[in-house]
């Protein structure tokens, strides 16, 4: 709606949404504050600790006493892990259901989307079990294959919408040029996919990083990523406001960065195409 | 080289029949129009041959051996897409180098063919360029160079100039015409434009429905339409069909008489000038004959008619078109 | 476009995925449908058919339907309140005014954090009665600080829930918005239709589907809420914000009642279906894009 706006109508929508987006961004703000502050002075009021001394402290302490780096390691392990296994099965999936419809393709899309709707509670004992059994509980591998299969649909979706978006005369081109069906997929399909799958990527990523259930219960120590390590702060002893702020603030940075770039990527990939 | 025989092909996409079953023979170096309203299944045919889809029964010879199961990689044939169909992440050389590169040739050979390729079209200057940074005319030449760099048996295009403006069609045209006379190669082009057909073809193909209407030089199918669908399709302005009672004064259930060959001044027909187009070179006239239905009048040079005037019309001796019951030309 | 040969070949490629999402399906849930008709505690070694006892246990529990409510009125509010949000959100960010990419960043943002962030920077740097900012704020005015987790848990939860999921509201409402056709409105302005009638007849309708399709998919993911209920309240006080998902991982994982917890799950699975079915027809209708 590209309409000549009024300047005080533009100076009144600014400053509304202005007061509307600070006021949603200020819990995320606040925690990044009161990270830079010592313990003692995050419990005081608000502007008491805002005009109280930074330090760092509290990120040496998160790093020192409970081995940040490696639950940071954990997390990007199994979102990187569970993301690239995801991209092996899914491309080619992607690619016959994009390129080689059959009837029943759209039947079977709207199956695999069905399956990230199970209610996780619908398999936690058995899975439980089954872990326990197989020794994978609190295992970087267990938890990384139970991402992939909740995301593989995400991830098959995405790419499917954007295989469909390159013209297939191209392809038909590399076909009538000789390729066979690898030259085809090597030489011309994916560098014209590469954004799409890097997108894919990012926001697979983001989502796997961010998952809060099978991390939470499929992990104690060993291969707790970052979800399992912020929740232990849930039930702590003494003053840990400032050092769950500085813990949570390097949870949360790299993603906050790669959410910026993925907003597109998020609407076409959890919408389901419903929305353009 | 270059020789295809089409023998009862026939396809299906699942219940709907696009084409129940063609027989057609094209000859070594010939440059084959097929032609035909929308969906009449030019492409469909060309799609076939080219091996893009299945045959659902028939057989495709190249060269006297049954390709019909051959994959498009090892029929030989070229092909250039109404959309180009060009790689958007690669240079116009590597474009046109591709199918060399699939053909695993050495670089050099390979190398000195497009450098040729790029000469003959005048793409030498854009070798280095991505095709986004091409026109609409060289993205199109990029297309015909890849397809030439491979030597093929036969060049199959789908409707090239769809997207290029006016002016630049006419041109291309005459180069293609032109590439036509140089390389020799049979050459299979589909296209709706009648003008195309015309100005291009050694033998026209008409489709309409999936089936052959007829098959013949241009000019034999100006001069001697098999049926009133060629005869409507062949020719602009399209050719005045009449029915009714004149027609039965020829013997016929329908007449045919073209534009160009209705003379202005004392004849058997009459009407009223309704629109009067002044081209210059020439005056088209829209005529209501009465019962006769609207006629189409093509007169040369500036002809001082207007909306409005009554006029007689002569259609020219043996330049009326009978036509049966079936459609069918009587002789 | 298709071809015998890329037929057989696109069936091969699609395999692995197919195989692998059909086992995810199948095995557990099968699994999970054999344990919930058998008595199955982790703690106690006797096991053995019994029916549909754990079902007729888990729903005669009145902890069952404390949950079920629970969980309808946690989705609910949530919906409510990132709808409405989100479209009004939606409204003012599609005007224009300065600095609109920092004002995205700042909206987007909530939903990027992990949800163990969320609630634990909810409940103690704000909802915590001492230290919380609320606390601070109301003892700026005199007034005295409010418990949440304790006096209002369900409602508590619903609040972070709810910040997480403005953005997603706000975010698909804004990119329906800024789709519609300006053409459209532009012949409905040459009409003579004002403002309102525009928005009525034309925003409105527009933005259904946009909606619709928030509403079906928050649901899907607002039934499985887990995270920010173990870090706040672990379901409490006593059953106060207990979810049927809660309910089961307390159930199995907490009582070691295996029987028990995997007929909550198979209800739970049965639930979610009902709001899958009518996804499934909302989507597939769009599937042809």
């Amino acid at each position: 709606m590209a309409r000549k706006s009024t300047t005080t109508q533009k100076a009144v929508v600014t400053v509304a949404a202005w007061g509307i987006g600070f006021l949603i961004f200020f819990p995320i703000l606040w925690t990044i504050l009161m990270s830079f502050h010592s313990e003692g002075d995050a419990i005081k009021s608000p502007f008491a600790m805002l005009a109280s001394p930074w330090s760092f402290d509290s990120y040496a302490e998160v790093q020192e006493r409970s081995n940040y780096a490696r639950h940071f390691w954990n997390s990007v392990v199994i979102s990187v892990g569970s993301t690239l296994i995801a991209l092996v099965i899914a491309i080619p999936a992607a690619w016959s259901m994009a390129f080689v419809p059959g009837r029943r393709t759209k039947d079977l899309l709207m199956w695999m989307l069905s399956t990230k709707m199970m209610p996780a509670v619908g398999v936690l004992v058995p899975m439980y079990l089954i872990f326990r059994d197989l020794g994978l509980l609190d295992n970087l591998a267990g938890v990384t294959v139970v991402l992939t299969l909740i995301n593989l649909p995400i991830v098959v979706w995405m790419l499917y919408t954007y295989f469909k978006e390159i013209p297939s005369e191209i392809l038909e081109a590399a076909r009538m040029d000789g390729a066979s069906l690898k030259s085809e997929i090597l030489y011309v399909l994916t560098p014209m996919a590469v954004p799409g799958i890097a997108s894919t990527m990012l926001l697979n990523v983001i989502l796997a990083w961010n998952e809060a259930f099978w991390t939470l219960q499929l992990t104690t120590s060993k291969a707790a990523p970052l979800t399992q390590f912020i929740a232990s702060y849930s039930s702590p002893e003494g003053l840990f406001y400032a050092k769950l702020s500085a813990a949570s603030t390097m949870a949360i940075a790299p993603i906050l960065i790669l959410g910026w770039f993925s907003q597109k990527q998020l609407v076409r990939g959890l919408t389901f195409g419903a929305v353009k | 080289m270059g020789q295809i025989t089409l023998t009862k092909v026939r396809k299906a996409f699942g219940e709907a029949e696009v084409i129940p079953g063609i027989d057609l023979d094209i000859n070594d170096g010939e440059f084959v129009v097929f032609v035909g309203p929308s969906g009449c299944g030019k492409s469909t045919l060309l799609r076939l041959i080219a091996g893009l889809e299945d045959t659902t029964s028939g057989v495709i010879a190249i060269d006297g051996t049954d390709a019909t199961n051959l994959p498009p990689a090892k029929r030989r044939l070229a092909m250039v897409f109404q959309s180009y169909a060009l790689y958007p992440h690669m240079s116009v050389r590597k474009n046109i180098a591709f199918p060399l590169k699939m053909a695993k040739m050495p670089q050099d050979e390979a190398a000195k063919r497009v450098e040729n390729a790029a000469k003959v079209l005048n793409l030498s200057a854009y070798l280095d360029r991505k095709p986004g940074q091409l026109s609409g005319g060289q993205r199109q030449r990029v297309a015909i160079g890849r397809a030439i760099v491979r030597e093929p048996a036969a060049f199959l295009f789908d409707e090239p100039l769809s997207n290029l403006d006016a002016a630049l069609r006419v041109t291309m045209r005459q180069e293609i015409t032109e590439l036509h006379q140089t390389l020799k190669t049979t050459m299979i082009y589909v296209t709706h434009d009648q003008v195309e057909a015309m100005t291009m073809a050694d033998k026209i193909v008409v489709l309409s429905a999936g089936r052959i209407e007829q098959v013949g030089s241009p000019l034999d199918l100006y001069h001697t339409p098999a049926n009133v669908f060629v005869a409507g399709f062949i020719g602009s302005p399209k050719m005045n069909l009449i029915t009714g009672p004149e027609a039965q004064k020829h013997g016929a259930e329908t007449i045919g008489v073209r534009p160009e060959h209705l003379t202005v001044g004392d004849g058997p027909w009459e009407g009223t000038v309704g629109l009067a187009e002044h081209l210059g070179s020439d005056t088209f006239l829209k005529v209501d004959a009465g019962a006769l239905g609207t006629l189409t009048v093509r007169a040369l040079g500036d002809v001082a008619l207007r909306h409005g005037d009554h006029i007689r019309l002569a259609p020219q001796e043996g330049r009326i078109h009978r036509f049966g019951k079936d459609g069918k030309a009587l002789s | 476009m298709a071809t015998a040969q890329s037929r057989t070949a696109a069936r091969l490629m699609l395999s692995p995925a197919v195989v692998l999402l059909f086992m995810w399906m199948i095995v557990p849930l099968g699994m999970t449908l054999y344990f919930s008709f058998q008595r199955y505690n982790l703690l106690n070694p006797n096991r053995g058919f019994v029916g549909f006892d754990n079902y007729r246990y888990f729903i005669e529990n009145p902890a069952f339907w404390v949950a079920l409510a629970n969980t309808l009125i946690l989705v609910l509010g949530v919906l409510v309140i990132t709808v409405i949000g989100g479209i009004l959100l939606a409204l003012l960010l599609d005007q224009p005014f300065w600095g609109q990419g920092i004002v995205r960043v700042m909206v987007i943002a909530p939903f990027f954090v992990m949800p163990t962030v969320s609630a634990l920077v909810w409940k103690n740097m704000f909802m915590n009665p001492v230290n919380g900012m609320f606390a601070h704020i109301a003892q700026g005015l005199g007034l005295e600080p409010f418990d949440f987790l304790s006096h209002a848990p369900l409602a508590s939860v619903i609040l972070i829930v709810a910040w997480q999921w403005l953005p997603f509201a706000t975010l698909i409402l804004l990119t329906a918005l800024q789709s519609l056709d300006s053409e459209q409105q532009e012949a409905a302005e040459m009409d003579g239709a004002p403002w309102i009638s525009r928005f009525f007849y034309l925003t409105v309708p527009h933005l259904t589907r946009a909606i619709t399709v928030v509403i079906l998919i928050q649901t899907i993911f607002l039934l499985s809420v887990f995270a920010e209920i173990l870090v706040t309240t672990n379901g409490g006080p006593g059953t106060a914000s207990t979810t049927l998902t809660y309910l089961v991982y307390a159930q199995s994982l907490l009582s070691f009642d295996v029987g028990g917890g995997s007929a909550g799950g198979i209800i739970a699975v049965i639930l979610a279906n009902i709001v899958a079915i009518f996804l499934m027809r909302m989507i597939g209708k769009n599937l042809d894009a």
